[in-house]
C-alpha cells in the first residue's frame, strides 16, 4: 500500500486494523516532504520532532487497547495563519516571522482531543491576501499537477500538499474562496463551512465577518470527517452558532435523487474559460443523470460581489491588521526614534506589497468623507446578495457553480496586475459575502490535464446535503474512469 | 469685563465598572496589580484572539442609565474606534459609535441659586486602554492590565454654565453610580475621568462659541480649577480679539493653569465601523424589568424624604444623601431621636469634620448619636457638650448619657446658680460691660464666654446671655 496516497478514511481503517503504525504513517509524510519540498514550497514550517513524538502516543494508545477517533494518528498539515501553541505561526509574512502564539487555536484544540499529528505549517498568501500563494514573504507554493503553475491561494500550501501526498489532510481558511479555489487548481476536496460553523478562535483574522477556517482533502468523504471533527459551538467566538453538532458522515450516501440544482446564468459570464463552462454543464448532465433536476436561474445580484467584497474586507483587514505595530510582538523596525517612526517602519517593511495596498484601500473606504459611498453601500449590496441566495434557495436545494473561471494560471503571470487576481474571485466571493457553506470538488480536467473545479452551494448549516450531493458526484464520475 | 461673558461647558466622564472581569474577558479588574499580570491574549489584542462581551457590563451600563432617567436602547451595537497608540494593543478601541445603549436623560443638581437641570446626551459602553510608564532615561513601559476593563462614557448636553454646576452634576452622577454599586467612582485611582469642553459667548446670545477640550480632569478641585482658568482665558483672548482655536488643552495641576496640547486639524480619523467580531445587543423586558428592579432609592428621593418626613432643608438633605452609607446612617440614627434636624446637623458638622476625606463609616452607633440629638433637643446638654461627646465616642463608643453623667457634663439651667457668676463676671470684666452699654451689643459675647469658662463650658448660653442682659440693664 501507498501511505501517503491513501485518504484519511482509508488510512484510519489501516491504523486502526494495526496494519500500521502512526510512526509509520508519519514517517512515510515526512519522507515524502523531504523529497518533494525543493519542488513544491508547500510548508513553511516542518514539525518532524513533534509530529514522530505525537506519533507514537498515538501509538502507544492504541497498544494499550485505547479506542481512538477516526483522525487519531493520520499526518496532516494546517495553514499558517491559524495559531499552534508553541510553533511558530507566520501567516507568510515578514511581520511575524518569528511569532510563537502561547495558545491554540479552537480547531487545533479540536484536533487535539482526535489525536491529530502536526506534520507543519502550510504556506500562504501573506495573511490570507492573494490567490496564487506567490505573496508569501518566504516563498511560493508550486502547483503539484504542474511546478510552472501556481496552487491557487490563499491557502495554496495546504492543497498542494494534500495534492502532492505531502499531508493527509490539511486546514485552510476561506474569506473569499481561498479553499475552494487552491482545491479547485490542485484537483482536491475544499469546503468553506456556513459562517459561524467553525470556531475562529485562534485564526489570524483577514476579514472578521468572512473568514472561515475549513478542510482540504483527497476526497469528498474524507472532507466530511475532518469537518466533523472541528466544526462546532465555541463560547470564545461570539459568531459562533450553538447548534448541534454534526456528524456529516452518516447518510453521506443518500445521493441526490429528486435534488433541485440551480444554475445561476451569471456564473457563465464574460471572463470564463469555455473548457471550465464545458466541464460545469457536464457536471450539471451528471447530477441530472443522478436523479436530480437542474435548472438554469438567474441571480442579478451576483455582479456586484467582487466590488462590495473588496470593499469591505479591506475595511475590515485594516483594522485587523493595525495591531502589528511592532510594539508588542513580531517585527520591529530598527533604529527608531519615536512611536511614529516605530509604526511607520515596522509597517512599511514589516507588511509585503498586496497587504499594504488592502490596508489602504480598507482605510480609504473608512474614512470620513467616503464612508457612505463605499463601507455603507458595499454593506448594502451585501445584504441583496443575501436576499438573491435566499430566494433560490426557496426554489432549490443548491446551486452548481464554477470555482474560478481559469484553471491553474502560470506563477507570475498575474502578479503584475492585482486587478486580473482579483477578477478570478469572482464566483467564490458571494458565497462568504453570504456566510453560506459551498464544496469545491473536482468535475474534470482540460486538455493540459489541470483540474477544473466545481462548487455547490447550499443554504446556512446544509453542509450535509452538500456532501452528499458531492459523494454521488464523485462515485459516479470514478465509475466512468 | 467678564461679567458680560457666559460660559458654555458639556461634559464627558469616563467612568471603570466595578465588574469583577474585564469587558471581552475572564481577566481580573482588581486595581493596583503588578505589571502585566491581569492580561490575556484577548485583552492583549494577540493574532486570533476574539472579544467576548461580558453581559455584566451591559447590565451595569444599563443601570447607569436608568437611574440618570435615560431611554435605554434594545438594539444597540458596537463599534471600533481606529488609533494607533502604544496603550491600545489591537490599535482600536471597541466602543460604541452610533447606536449606544442608554440616550436622553438628565440630573438634577443643587447649586447656590437653586436646582439645575442637565441633559444627558448618552452613555455607552467601551473598553479602557493600558497605562503607559515613561522611565527617566526616555524609554516607556506599557502596562495592559487596564486594557479592557469595562468603562462607561456619559456625555452630558451643554447645559453647563458654571464650574459650580459643573462640580455639583459629578458629585451627584458619582453618588447616583455608587448608590447603585456600577463604580466605586475613585477618583484617585482613576475610576472616574472628567474631560470639560468649553466655549464662551455673549451672555443673551444663542450661537455657540469654539470650543476646548481638556482632558482626563481626575479631582472636583481640577474641574472647578480647569473651568474657572480656562473661561476667564477664553475671554480675555475674545476681547482682545483673539480668536479661540478648537484644541485639546492639557491642565496644569501645579500652575493650575491649561496649555495647548493638540490642535483639532490634527485630530483623528478614528474610521468608526461595526466590529464584525461582535453580535448586537439585543435587550430583552425580562432583563429590564429586573434591572429596574435592582435600581435602590437614590439621593433624589431620599432627599424628597427627608423635606418631607423630618422637614430637613435640600441643602441638608444634599449633604446627607450624598453618600449612600451616610444617608442610611443617617436613617438609622433618626429613629432613635425626636429630634431628625438637630441629628441632620450634628452629622453635616461635627460628624464630617471628625470624617476623613473619602471615608463614609462612622465609628459611634447610629442609636448613641440620636440619643446626643435629643439631650440637646431637651437642654440637658449644650452644642458645645455635644461636640465633646461625639469626639468621647469616636474614640471609644457608649452610652453618651452615662458618659454625660459619670463626666457630670449636664448642661446647668439654674438661674439661682447662674446669676452670681454672671454677676462676677460683670464685675471682673468692667470694659466688655461698659462696651456693651454703649451700644456695642456684641460685647455679651465676650461675658458669655467668660460665663462659660467660668461653668467649665456647661451652662445653658440662652440662659446666660438672658440673665447678663438683664444685669446689665440693671446697674
Amino acid at each position: 500500500m501507498n501511505i501517503t496516497e491513501m485518504p484519511v478514511w482509508e488510512l484510519s481503517r489501516a491504523l486502526q486494523g494495526k496494519e500500521l503504525s502512526a510512526v509509520e504513517a508519519a514517517s512515510a509524510y515526512l519522507d515524502e516532504i523531504s523529497a518533494k519540498e525543493k519542488d513544491i514550497g508547500a510548508y513553511l514550517t516542518v514539525t518532524e520532532e513533534g509530529a514522530l513524538s505525537t506519533a507514537a502516543q498515538v501509538d502507544k494508545k492504541r497498544t494499550q487497547g485505547e479506542k481512538l477517533p477516526p483522525l487519531a494518528g493520520v499526518p496532516m498539515g494546517i495553514k499558517d495563519n491559524i495559531c499552534v501553541r508553541g510553533v511558530r505561526t507566520t501567516c507568510a509574512s515578514r511581520m511575524l516571522e518569528n511569532f510563537v502564539p502561547p495558545y491554540d487555536a479552537h480547531v487545533v484544540e479540536r484536533l487535539a482531543e482526535h489525536d491529530y499529528v502536526l506534520l507543519g505549517k502550510t504556506n500562504l498568501d501573506e495573511f490570507a491576501m492573494g490567490s496564487s500563494t506567490e505573496n508569501s514573504f518566504f516563498q511560493p507554493t508550486h502547483n503539484p499537477r504542474d511546478l510552472s503553475r501556481v496552487p491557487g491561494g490563499s491557502s495554496g500550501g495546504s492543497a498542494a500538499a494534500v495534492a502532492a501526498g505531502e499531508a493527509a489532510y490539511a486546514l485552510g481558511s476561506d474569506t473569499g474562496g481561498s479553499i475552494r479555489q487552491p482545491a479547485a487548481f490542485c484537483g482536491v476536496v475544499g469546503m468553506k463551512p456556513t459562517y459561524g460553523a467553525v470556531s475562529r478562535y485562534g485564526l489570524v483574522a483577514f476579514a472578521s465577518s468572512f473568514d472561515q477556517i475549513g478542510p482540504l482533502t483527497r476526497d469528498v468523504r474524507d472532507n466530511a470527517l475532518v469537518l466533523s471533527a472541528i466544526a462546532g459551538y465555541d463560547r470564545r467566538d461570539s459568531t459562533s452558532v450553538d447548534r448541534a453538532g454534526g456528524d456529516f458522515l452518516s447518510g453521506i450516501e443518500a445521493g441526490v435523487q429528486g435534488k433541485k440544482i440551480a444554475l445561476p446564468r451569471e456564473y457563465f459570464g464574460e471572463g470564463i474559460d469555455p473548457q471550465v463552462a464545458l466541464a460545469i454543464e457536464g457536471a450539471a448532465r451528471r447530477f441530472a443523470g443522478l436523479g436530480a433536476q437542474v435548472e438554469e436561474v438567474s441571480m442579478e445580484s451576483l455582479p456586484h460581489a467582487l466590488p462590495a467584497y473588496y470593499i469591505l474586507s479591506s475595511a475590515e483587514a485594516s483594522s485587523n491588521l493595525a495591531r502589528f505595530d511592532g510594539v508588542k510582538y513580531g517585527f520591529r523596525a530598527k533604529g527608531c526614534r519615536g512611536v511614529e517612526e516605530l509604526y511607520l517602519r515596522s509597517r512599511s517593511e514589516g507588511f509585503g506589497r498586496e497587504v499594504k495596498r488592502r490596508i489602504m484601500l480598507g482605510s480609504f473606504v473608512l474614512s470620513a468623507g467616503y464612508y457612505d459611498a463605499y463601507y455603507k453601500k458595499a454593506q448594502q449590496v451585501r445584504t441583496l446578495i443575501v436576499e438573491d441566495f435566499k430566494r433560490v434557495f426557496r426554489g432549490y436545494d443548491f446551486i452548481l457553480g464554477p470555482v474560478a473561471p481559469t484553471t491553474a494560471y502560470r506563477m507570475g503571470e498575474k502578479t503584475r496586475d492585482p486587478l486580473s487576481m482579483y477578477l478570478g474571485d469572482v464566483y467564490t466571493v458571494p458565497v462568504n459575502i453570504a456566510g453560506l457553506p459551498a464544496l469545491s470538488l473536482p468535475c474534470g480536467a482540460n486538455e493540459d490535464g489541470l483540474p477544473i473545479g466545481m462548487q455547490l452551494i447550499g443554504p446556512a448549516f446544509s453542509e450535509g446535503m452538500l456532501y452528499q450531493a458531492g459523494y454521488a458526484f464523485e462515485t459516479s464520475a470514478k465509475g466512468d474512469a | 469685563m467678564s461679567g458680560s461673558y457666559e460660559m458654555v461647558v458639556g461634559l464627558e466622564v469616563h467612568v471603570e465598572l466595578s465588574t469583577k472581569t474585564k469587558i471581552f474577558c475572564g481577566c481580573s479588574t482588581a486595581f493596583g496589580a503588578a505589571p502585566n499580570t491581569q492580561c490575556c491574549p484577548v485583552c492583549m489584542g494577540m493574532p486570533g484572539a476574539l472579544p467576548v462581551l461580558n453581559e455584566r457590563v451591559v447590565e451595569y451600563a444599563v443601570k447607569a442609565g436608568l437611574a440618570t432617567h435615560c431611554a435605554i436602547a434594545r438594539f444597540s451595537k458596537q463599534d471600533r474606534k481606529n488609533y494607533f497608540y502604544p496603550d491600545l494593543p489591537k490599535a482600536y478601541q471597541i466602543s460604541q459609535y452610533d447606536l449606544p445603549l442608554c440616550e436622553h436623560g438628565w440630573l438634577d443638581v443643587q447649586v447656590k441659586a437653586g436646582e439645575k437641570r442637565i441633559g444627558i446626551t448618552r452613555i455607552h459602553i467601551e473598553e479602557d486602554a493600558g497605562k503607559l510608564i515613561h522611565t527617566e532615561d526616555g524609554g516607556t513601559l506599557c502596562d495592559y492590565n487596564r486594557c479592557g476593563v469595562p468603562l462607561i462614557e456619559i456625555v452630558t448636553e451643554p447645559d453647563i454654565r458654571s464650574a459650580e454646576e459643573a462640580v455639583a452634576f459629578v458629585r451627584k452622577l458619582r453618588s447616583i453610580l455608587r448608590y447603585a454599586g456600577i463604580s466605586d467612582c475613585k477618583m484617585q485611582e482613576g475610576s472616574l475621568r472628567c474631560d470639560v469642553n468649553l466655549s464662551v459667548r455673549k451672555r443673551g446670545e444663542q450661537t455657540m462659541g469654539t470650543r476646548t477640550e481638556m482632558k482626563n480632569l481626575n479631582s472636583f478641585q481640577f474641574i472647578a480649577k480647569a473651568i474657572t482658568y480656562e473661561f476667564k482665558r477664553q475671554v480675555e483672548a475674545v476681547e482682545s480679539g483673539e480668536a479661540i482655536v478648537q484644541e485639546t488643552r492639557r491642565f496644569d495641576e501645579k500652575s493650575g493653569k491649561t496649555f495647548s496640547m493638540r490642535k483639532k486639524e490634527d485630530a483623528d480619523d478614528y474610521r468608526y465601523f461595526p466590529d464584525p467580531d461582535l453580535a448586537p445587543i439585543v435587550l430583552s423586558d425580562t432583563l429590564l424589568t429586573r434591572l429596574e428592579r435592582e435600581i435602590p432609592v437614590l439621593p433624589d428621593e431620599r432627599k424628597a424624604l427627608y423635606r418631607e418626613r423630618y422637614g430637613l432643608t435640600d441643602a441638608d438633605g444634599e449633604a446627607l444623601v450624598s453618600e449612600r452609607e451616610i444617608a442610611d446612617y443617617f436613617e438609622a440614627a433618626a429613629a432613635f431621636t425626636r429630634a431628625p434636624g438637630i441629628l441632620a446637623n450634628l452629622i453635616t458638622s461635627e460628624v464630617f469634620r471628625l470624617l476623613a476625606p473619602g471615608e463614609t463609616c462612622i465609628p459611634v452607633a447610629p442609636a448613641h448619636l440620636g440619643q446626643i440629638a435629643d439631650m440637646l433637643e431637651e437642654g440637658k446638654i449644650n452644642s458645645g457638650t455635644g461636640k465633646k461627646l461625639i469626639g468621647a465616642l469616636w474614640r471609644e463608643d457608649q452610652d453618651p448619657a452615662a458618659l454625660a453623667e459619670r463626666e457630670g457634663l449636664w448642661q446647668l439651667s439654674d438661674e439661682s446658680l447662674l446669676r452670681p457668676i454672671a454677676r462676677q463676671v460683670i464685675g471682673d470684666n468692667e470694659k466688655s460691660a461698659a462696651d456693651y452699654r454703649r451700644g456695642k451689643t456684641q460685647a455679651i459675647q465676650t461675658l458669655i464666654g467668660q460665663c462659660m469658662r467660668q461653668t467649665k463650658g456647661k451652662g445653658n448660653p440662652v440662659l446666660l446671655r438672658k440673665l447678663l442682659e438683664e444685669l446689665l440693664r440693671q446697674e
